[in-house]
């Protein structure tokens, strides 16, 4: 089923969660909604099942308009981030139930239903479970019957919100390679919501990054590692060390700073903000250097070196302390970037330099009034 | 009033402080409360009631004017329960699933017939209902009789023991959410679907512990009732009503014991299905 939509908004009250969107996706891809909470991916995702509805926009499914459709007649596998079990039915009769709530005509035989329950027992790989109460089970067996409950219906179209957003690392892992190989063997198209970039990235085929109900970037993880679309972004990424810098001809430079290393870009000569990951800065040692080193600490094998800068500006690195030259607290450095993204400063707004590193932002201070 | 078990746990952390004296103290303290408030009314009700042996008491019980009370009663509950049960579900489905405008003011009218007495309520339905009421006339006219008759004893009762169902499920609904109604909407469950599968079974004890709360007040309800009935022997008197005028009667005998009797036995078995319910629900 490929899903298209356009100019999608939606407020709760006066708060506009989703701010225009626009979406494609194609039969059978496996695409993954990411962004940090708030972003709207949440709302985008119940909209798409049917659970809430925009107040503008379009979603059609293969040419249908689906928002003339209720959730009950799409025929989506919805998985909830806290799988919302019938906590009275048996983990057989949960599964069931999709195709025993059906209209006569169209409801399988009871010999039908069972088998098609023992054939999803068999793929979640829970066919002991099969007359437990959902209270009786794990977080990662809970969600195997939420999805056994989803696929059941043989949804054209699979949602999921955070599935993996309650479970401890080691059965996230698990379950991820497992619910890429369901997707595959189920041929629907999926769309999940998480927060996690690694899951993101490792599981889905393209990555749809939103932030603030908008949607930032659409890519596969290299695409939108190495080429964010935006400062959000590439902070979102991990480029956490903001630069203020100036393009001339289309390259970037800054007074104790040696970006040659970074591609041309067509950009009109003036102020910029260079987005870096911290490992993507050598700190090179230079009696001439303008950065100095305050405080090196070392895990091993990565040297963290914070250096202050010539307007002051505070930043952690971080080098491979096999490669590094010898950092000394009082030293003075040339910083060299190996790899960043610029953004002129009228994309980014220059609000990012007075507060490059999260941990400098300023403590608002309340003021009394006597 | 305190009841006993809040002395007790009062007690008990006061243990920890000041020792056994104090602690035993407030023990006996709540069992002689209980026994002198409590228990001692009750039996002495029953002691009343058998005075003159199992021959009198039933005797007592079955005139046909008690009969006709108890008989009365068991028909109000009957129909104002039910009434009660789709009523406190109506309203807990709203508030706790939907957001719009007068929600919170809702949410205060339906616990009204807890802060008002219900003779006030008798009254207000005396003065929409009766001669001179608001409605009275058009009544008349259509040959319609609510007060002083059963409708108007249904309507006041219905009134008093509103909230009770409402006030059970509702907070039980807005703690589960959502999420098991919407994941029986999306695997494709209708409406009623959704309600019979999903919504009810996940409210019934909550919903049988208000429908018994609610039976019991029903049975019990005096003041209201007694203003819009007319308090006619053998046609308009409920079991509370009955009581209390064989009572004024000066009838000291065994007839109010035996027909308050009545009463308690419903009133002491209300007790238990409500222990009994309360105990199966968080296993739910």
């Amino acid at each position: 089923m490929a899903i298209e939509i356009a100019g999608l908004r939606k407020s709760f009250a006066r708060n506009e969660v989703l701010k225009g969107i626009d979406l494609e996706v194609r039969d059978g891809e496996l695409i993954a909604l990411l962004g940090p909470s708030g972003s709207g991916k949440t709302t985008l995702l119940r909209i798409i099942a049917g659970l809430d509805w925009p107040d503008y926009g379009k979603l059609e499914v293969d040419g249908t308009d689906w928002l003339a459709i209720a959730a009950r007649d799409r025929r989506i596998g919805f998985v909830f981030q806290h799988y919302a079990l019938f906590p009275h039915m048996t983990v057989r009769k949960n599964i069931a139930f999709g195709l025993t709530v059906r209209p006569q005509k169209t409801r399988p035989d009871a010999a039908a239903i069972a088998a098609r329950v023992d054939e999803l027992l068999q793929f979640l790989q829970i066919p002991h479970l099969a007359d437990r109460l959902p209270g009786q089970l794990s977080g990662g067996q809970r969600q195997r019957v939420a999805l056994g409950r989803a696929l059941a219906i043989e949804p054209r179209v699979l949602l999921l919100d955070e599935p993996f957003g309650a479970l401890d690392a080691a059965v996230r892992r698990d379950l991820r390679a497992w619910l890429r190989s369901v997707h595959d063997a189920s041929g629907s198209t999926t769309i999940f919501v998480t927060h996690d970039q690694d899951e993101a990235f490792e599981l889905a085929d393209r990555v749809v990054i939103m932030g603030e109900g908008k949607i930032e970037q659409i890519g596969t993880a290299d695409q939108i590692h190495d080429h964010p679309a935006s400062p959000f972004v590439a902070r979102f990424m991990g480029a956490t060390i903001e630069l203020p810098v100036t393009v001339t001809a289309g390259r970037a430079s800054a007074p104790g700073i040696d970006a040659a290393r970074l591609e041309r870009r067509a950009f009109a000569d003036g102020p910029a903000t260079l987005f870096v990951r911290p490992g993507d800065l050598t700190p090179i040692a230079d009696p001439a250097g303008l950065w100095r080193v305050k405080h090196v600490s070392s895990t091993g094998a990565v040297l963290r070196p914070v250096l202050s800068g010539p307007g002051g500006q505070e930043i952690t690195v971080e080098v491979l302390r096999r490669a590094a030259d010898t950092l000394t607290p009082g030293q003075t450095v040339l910083l060299r970037v190996e790899a960043g993204t610029l953004f002129p400063d009228t994309l980014s707004g220059r609000s990012g330099h007075s507060q490059p590193v999260p941990e400098q932002k300023p403590v608002p201070v309340k003021e009394t009034q006597i | 009033m305190i009841s006993a078990e809040e002395q007790i746990a009062a007690s008990r952390h006061l243990a920890t402080k000041s020792g056994q004296g104090v602690q035993r103290f407030l023990i006996g303290l709540a069992v002689v409360l209980t026994a002198v408030m409590i228990v001692a009314p009750l039996a002495y009700i029953f002691r009343r009631a058998f005075a003159d042996g199992v021959g009198p008491y039933w005797a007592a019980i079955t005139t046909p004017d008690t009969l006709h009370a108890i008989w009365l009663t068991v028909i109000v509950t009957i129909v104002v329960v039910p009434v009660n049960v789709a009523f406190g579900i109506a309203v807990a489905w709203v508030v706790a699933r939907f957001r719009f405008p007068g929600r919170g003011l809702l949410m205060t009218l339906v616990e009204i017939p807890f802060s008002i007495s219900p003779i006030i309520a008798g009254i207000c339905y005396l003065l929409l209902y009766g001669r001179r009421g608001i409605l009275g006339p058009f009544l008349q006219e259509h040959n319609i009789t609510i007060l002083f008759a059963l409708p108007g004893i249904i309507l006041v009762t219905m009134f008093v023991t509103a909230p009770f169902v409402a006030r059970e499920v509702l907070p039980l609904m807005l703690a589960k959410g959502s999420e098991q109604e919407e994941a029986a909407v999306t695997l494709g469950a209708k409406g009623w679907q959704v309600f019979r599968y999903v919504t009810l079974p996940g409210i019934r004890w909550a919903l049988l512990y208000g429908a018994v709360l609610c039976s019991a007040r029903a049975v019990g309800e005096f003041g209201g009732v007694s203003v819009v009935s007319g308090r006619t022997r053998g046609q308009t008197n409920t079991l509370p009503l009955q009581v209390e005028q064989l009572f004024n009667d000066l009838n000291t005998g065994v007839a109010a014991f035996a027909a308050a009797s009545t009463l308690t036995v419903i009133a002491i078995i209300a007790l238990f299905a409500k222990a009994l319910l309360q105990a199966r629900a968080p296993h739910n």
